[in-house]
């Protein structure tokens, strides 16, 4: 991933490069090496992975973990080490470019289009659920659900506080502050 | 200052290990003028170095070492390597200990009297009676600093507690309180005040919480006694012809081998560990390993009855704030088999952060009931059930046929199935918490499975019989007087309490006994 200017606190994390154009057009494309997210205004360079396998990978996670309001960025921040590990391990790579290819040829076979451009939740998750026992889903969910959740970034938005001891706990900042008891 | 031991001074006692067993019984020896060693195969972590973040603190302080699993229980299919969650540091788990100090029930020593013939259980009476433990209880009460009893305070309840509480009350329990917790509520002991952090599993950082790490080992290091080697792992405990133990071989940070000679070796590496270590010192004269005539070396294995209930509701509640174990229902803990079992559970307040809750909400599930119970994590209320489990002869620690450590040894394959009785007692106790927190307007309750044992216990056991078990009332080998179990695994049964004070005060009681024996040249 090319090294960015650093993050201003109201875009993609510092881990995801910043593009701050194609406002508007399609949530994700791919450009070249590339994946573009317009209306998230970041961009992320795949170096091993074929480009449209790590935005269907991206598309995968969030309906493992579906959180309307995490946006994309959470997600392709928590499946980006799937680039890296194909990058060292030819035999990841070949598992995850088999299994995408694998779910794809499904999704067309179900649906008419593949995995990314089905239309519904609901549709993919049908999908997700015939290859649950296959070995990208078992890569992939453990992997997730780690790298997913334990985005500091991703914390506020559930209501999580993380780190308190640098505060002084919450003994005067409402350990017991609960009063609709 | 800290004693420094000479590898072949084989007066002094060598402890593998250094958490609620090992540290204490440690300090202690030291406290009582005797040369002691604690080997300890994690390393040296103080309080600054513990970190506010679940999985940062799990890399540094988490047992990771290899173990496999067996059985039908659910841990052995999603956590099938980490059997257990427990810690590999000085200060073994008190650093992650919740801090909860329960004394057993007096008829929870006498299991077999008590309960009767139960198919498929190993039950036995303890060889140590309540009124024995009484004041032995009562001293690591007071070197613990336990809250409720000496006259200190119970800690103020935090969100999670008044939920608890509040849902406990309308259901009928009348035994609902903040608890007797190893957490000071004011300073004591040169140790401050609890500052409500959370966290308690990753380390306490203001040293409210006791742990041997910084409320024993200091002190017994103190005294000039007391030598801590940590990253030092031991593989193997040597003896001589005449079956007398007289050393261990263990690996140093480097992965130098080293061995240390010793007067009298005491095994306090939990339940996992320990016998382990017995097992694989195996040896012509011991072939089934060491203290294991009666076969009974890693059998009989312990987790308690655990499981968790959390309950979402339309208003927050924000759980992780402050204690982690912040309160407790005893209502259920005695033993009343018209519901259906024997033996009792608590229902303990616990919390979990958003990432540690994403993995042992329920291990494995995804999608959308997923989800949305996770985007429901600040609205959550959350206890964990501990209660009496039942001492099966197949459930235990054996050595795997195949896999190995980083120096070449079997290494430890957990076996565990559920008996009737603890799976009764579960589904007891589920639909008890969910009926708490419904009490209180849940909208939502999940029944979560249990994690990674935290309580490992049993698989050395005392008995009044050689024929019964490993180590007699005082912890020491039927088979070999200088042999020593000291911590958790000699427990015959595991009562419904959360076992670190039975541990600490089994410890002190030790310490007591190997210094009259060798006072008297007996060992």
């Amino acid at each position: 991933m090319r090294t960015m200017p650093p993050n201003d606190g109201g875009g993609p994390p510092a881990s995801l490069d910043r593009r701050g154009f194609l406002a508007g057009a399609a949530a994700l494309a791919v450009s070249g090496t590339a994946l573009i997210h317009a209306r998230e205004a970041w961009g992320l360079e795949v170096k091993a992975l074929k480009p449209d396998t790590m935005a269907t990978l991206i598309a995968m996670a969030r309906d493992i973990y579906p959180h309307d309001r995490l946006a994309d960025r959470f997600y392709a921040v928590a499946v980006k080490s799937f680039d890296d590990k194909a990058a060292a391990d030819p035999k990841m790579k070949a598992m995850i470019e088999n299994g995408i290819a694998d779910l794809d040829g499904r999704a067309r076979k179900a649906f008419g289009t593949p995995y990314r451009t089905v239309g519904w939740e609901a549709q993919r998750v049908t999908l997700l659920r015939q290859i649950e026992g296959g070995p990208l889903f078992k890569a992939v969910r453990p992997a997730l659900v780690v790298s997913l959740y334990n985005q500091k970034e991703a914390w506020p938005i559930f209501g999580y506080e993380g780190e308190s001891a640098g505060h002084g706990g919450y003994i005067s900042r409402g350990f017991d502050d609960l009063t609709w008891l | 200052m800290a004693a420094k031991f000479d590898l072949n001074d084989d007066t002094v006692v060598v402890i593998v290990g250094s958490g609620a067993g090992g540290g204490t019984l440690g300090t202690q020896l030291a406290l009582k003028g005797i040369n002691t060693v604690i080997l300890e195969a994690g390393k040296r972590h103080e309080i600054e170095d513990f970190v506010n973040d679940e999985w940062a603190s799990f890399a540094q302080l988490a047992w990771t070492d290899m173990r496999t699993t067996s059985g039908s229980w659910r841990v052995a299919r999603d956590f099938p390597n980490l059997p257990a969650w427990i810690v590999k540091a000085v200060g073994g788990s008190t650093v992650h200990w919740a801090g909860a100090s329960l004394r057993f029930q007096p008829h929870e020593f006498k299991a077999a009297t008590t309960y009767g013939r139960i198919k498929g259980t190993n039950l036995a009476d303890w060889p140590i009676s309540s009124d024995e433990m009484a004041p032995w209880y009562a001293m690591a009460e007071d070197r613990m600093g336990v809250t409720r009893t000496n006259g200190i305070p119970g800690l103020p309840g935090n969100n999670n507690y008044k939920v608890l509480e509040a849902g406990a009350k309308k259901v009928g329990y009348k035994e609902v309180s903040t608890g007797r917790m190893a957490i000071n509520s004011q300073a004591r002991d040169d140790r401050g005040a609890c500052q409500q952090i959370g966290f308690c599993f990753q380390g306490c950082k203001s040293g409210a919480k006791w742990s041997t790490l910084y409320a024993e080992i200091p002190k017994g290091e103190a005294t000039g006694k007391l030598e801590v080697r940590p990253e030092s792992h031991v593989v193997r405990i040597e003896h001589d012809k005449s079956g007398k133990v007289t050393g261990v071989v263990y690996h140093d940070a480097a992965g130098t081998i080293r061995r240390q000679k010793a007067r009298l070796v005491c095994v306090a590496g939990n339940s996992i560990e320990s016998p382990r270590l017995l097992l694989n010192s195996e040896s012509s004269k011991f072939p089934d390993g060491l203290a294991n005539s009666s076969g009974q070396v890693g059998k009989n294995y312990m987790r308690h009855m655990t499981g968790s209930v959390y309950g979402v509701f339309d208003r927050p509640v924000k759980m992780w704030r402050g204690t982690t174990m912040a309160g407790i229902v005893q209502d259920e803990a005695g033993n009343d088999p018209k519901r259906g079992f024997v033996g009792g559970y608590e229902l303990e307040t616990l919390s979990l952060g958003l990432p540690f809750m994403a993995a042992f909400l329920d291990p494995g599930a995804w999608g959308r009931e997923f989800a949305t119970a996770l985007d429901a994590y600040a609205n959550m209320a959350g206890m964990w059930i501990v209660g009496e489990d039942m001492p099966q002869e197949k459930n235990g620690v054996t050595l795997d046929p195949k896999a190995k450590d980083k120096y070449g040894m079997p290494v430890a394959r957990v076996h565990f199935d559920d008996h009737p009785n603890d799976v009764a007692m579960r589904n007891h106790a589920y639909s008890r918490g969910r009926a708490i927190y419904e009490a209180v307007g849940a909208t939502r309750t999940f029944p979560t499975t249990p994690y990674p044992s935290t309580h490992n216990l049993g698989t050395n056991r005392m008995s009044a019989k050689p024929s019964d078990g490993v180590v007699n009332k005082w912890g020491q080998s039927h088979d070999i007087k200088n042999l020593f179990v000291s911590d958790g695994s000699q427990f015959t049964t595991g009562g419904a309490e959360n076992p670190t004070l039975t541990i600490v005060a089994l410890a002190l009681r030790q310490a007591n006994y190997i210094a009259e024996q060798l006072g008297q040249k007996t060992i």
